[in-house]
């Protein structure tokens, strides 16, 4: 959106974008692979060596998606001594994916973020709850990562991480403190019965108007977002065990909801801020970058 | 006799004065976060224009999505009751009103003296609203209201998600890179709109009297999809986005009367 005024509103809207690079060597005989997962907000690049996560960047995604591809690859490629030129193969998916220029091949994210949850958590994994920027999907999976079946939103956006970013703007709180804030209430409001990403403002607006605080406000909303995500889970069956992939996986207002809805626990988050962990936001590119080892390992073998 | 009808709707308010069944003068503000304030400027506006005072009303009626907080107000009347008045008031032969404001869009079927029969309503999705017009606007950087011109300059629509606005303005910022004309996206969202609106009317079953009321009205991009999705020509009135508050005005006098036996 761009800006009206003439004054720059603080954004509180935005996300960090960051790059990490984990503890690890690699030599010209190792396999170098990349993932590019072009979403409709962020958009992530991984790369692996010999299937094991080294590095990542996160970056938001602009009006053009081959660009958002090229800035979140050379944000990985940050700090490791790898040149483009390094990278055996690569994988382009997320909502861009026909439009990541240097990929070799583009997967659908679902299978991908399917994928990088086997490869986060491990292979205890059956149900995969990815939300995104705009969009919300339940994923079942076997125990190789393999998608059994997928349910998602694609007739409307409500309730997804959009909708997050219009209350950080209008209650002028920083998006990555939203979910904890929504957890401060002595006891859950009702729902809000409308999630629509482009009512938000105005839903936001009526309740502050009735005298609700910021957290009572985030945590009806917040509310209704985990109660259409644990729907779909539902629908899709769920069984254990099951993680949170996406932007809003770092979300504990949602996550803990999700949670207390479906009387069941996650496996444990990553914490994302601590170096050398992993970030469940980075899933899909995960799942891209071990789909692109095993497309070349095939043509290598053929 | 001097009635006031306010309309509170999610982005504007808007007054009418009627004096003995024709209207006086109008008023308008914006909504902003005190819905109360901003309809007391808009009827300060209005009896300021017409030269009169707070004490010479009669009667003050509100309707809109926040007509619970309208100052004055001696009672409410439904958004669809108030639609129907209006419709059958400014047109008498028409039965089916359209009405496409910010946030929500109805069709109303009404009798001969504007009592409504039926209705259906649009809420909770903005696909059906005005502001899937602006966000469109946006994404296509262009002026709200240059949309509609841009939109009659095109011969065909591009094809866009139009279940949702947040899906559409995705779309709709991939066919600027592909490079598709302006015109031809502009045309798409009006008639993207126009088909759930006249699915809308559908429902309710057509007949060939339709007056097409709201904010959106003033749309001619949107008011041409609407005509070619119903396959007819709407009636719009000369200020479509006073008709809520005129409906208002109207059901005033009326339980003015009332009131008064």
């Amino acid at each position: 959106m761009k800006e009206q005024g003439t004054v720059k509103a603080a954004e509180f809207w935005r996300w960090q974008e960051y790059h990490r690079v984990m503890p690890k060597k690699w030599t010209s005989k190792d396999l170098i692979t990349a993932g590019v997962d072009v979403g409709s907000v962020g958009s992530k690049a991984a790369i692996m060596v010999n299937g094991e996560a080294y590095s990542w960047g996160i970056t938001r995604t602009g009006s053009n998606s081959p660009e958002s591809a090229a800035k979140a690859l050379s944000y990985a490629l940050e700090g490791t001594e790898l040149k483009a030129s390094d990278l055996k193969y690569i994988v382009g998916t997320g909502y861009g994916r026909v439009n990541v220029p240097m990929a070799n091949k583009a997967i659908t994210e679902i299978a991908c973020h399917a994928k990088g949850a086997n490869y986060i958590w491990g292979p205890r994994v059956r149900t995969v709850l990815d939300v995104g920027g705009q969009d919300i999907k339940a994923i079942r999976i076997d125990e190789t990562g393999r998608v059994v079946s997928f349910l998602m939103n694609d007739k409307c956006a409500a309730g997804t991480g959009r909708g997050m970013e219009v209350f950080a703007d209008l209650l002028q709180i920083p998006i990555e403190d939203i979910g904890e804030i929504s957890l401060k209430v002595e006891k859950e409001p009702e729902p809000v019965s409308c999630t629509c990403v482009a009512f938000a403002k105005t839903e936001a607006m009526g309740l502050l108007r009735k005298g609700w605080t910021k957290e009572k406000v985030l945590a009806a909303y917040t509310r209704a977002m985990a109660v259409r995500m644990a729907n779909l889970i539902n629908r899709v069956g769920l069984e254990k065990e099951l993680v949170v992939t996406g932007g809003q996986s770092k979300n504990i207002g949602i996550v803990s909801r999700i949670e207390v809805i479906l009387g069941v626990k996650c496996l444990p988050m990553p914490n994302w801020r601590d170096e050398g962990n992993l970030d469940p936001m980075v899933a899909g590119a995960f799942g891209a970058a071990l789909f692109a080892k095993a497309l070349y390992e095939k043509a290598q073998k053929a | 006799m001097i009635t006031v009808g306010m309309d509170l709707g999610t982005q504007r308010v808007k007054t009418v004065v009627l004096k003995d069944g024709a209207v006086a003068s109008r008023g308008q503000a914006l909504s902003g976060f005190d819905p109360t304030k901003a309809a007391e400027q808009a009827v300060d506006e209005a009896l300021k224009v017409a030269n009169l005072k707070l004490s010479d009303v009669a009667y003050f009626a509100a309707t809109g999505s926040a007509m619970d907080m309208a100052p004055y107000a001696n009672s409410t009347v439904s958004m669809m009751g108030a639609d129907a008045k209006a419709g059958v008031y400014l047109f008498p032969k028409a039965r089916t009103i359209i009405d496409v404001g910010a946030e929500e869009a109805r069709a109303v079927k009404c009798g001969d003296k504007g009592i409504m029969v039926d209705f259906v309503v649009n809420e909770r999705c903005a696909a059906g609203a005005g502001v899937f017009i602006e966000a469109m606007a946006r994404a296509l950087e262009v002026k709200l209201e240059d949309m509609g011109p841009l939109a009659l300059k095109a011969e065909r629509a591009s094809p866009i998600n139009a279940s949702c606005v947040i899906f559409g303005e995705s779309d709709v910022v991939s066919l600027i890179h592909r490079q598709e004309p302006k015109p031809e996206i502009a045309r798409a969202v009006f008639d993207a709109m126009a088909d759930r609106i006249s699915s809308m009317v559908h429902r309710l079953g057509v007949n060939p009297d339709v007056v097409l009321i709201g904010g959106v009205a003033k749309d001619e991009g949107f008011v041409a999809s609407l005509n070619r999705k119903l396959g007819l020509t709407v009636s719009i009135p000369e200020y479509p986005d006073y008709a809520g508050a005129l409906g208002a005005a109207l059901t005033a006098a009326t339980r003015a009367k009332g009131a008064q036996k």
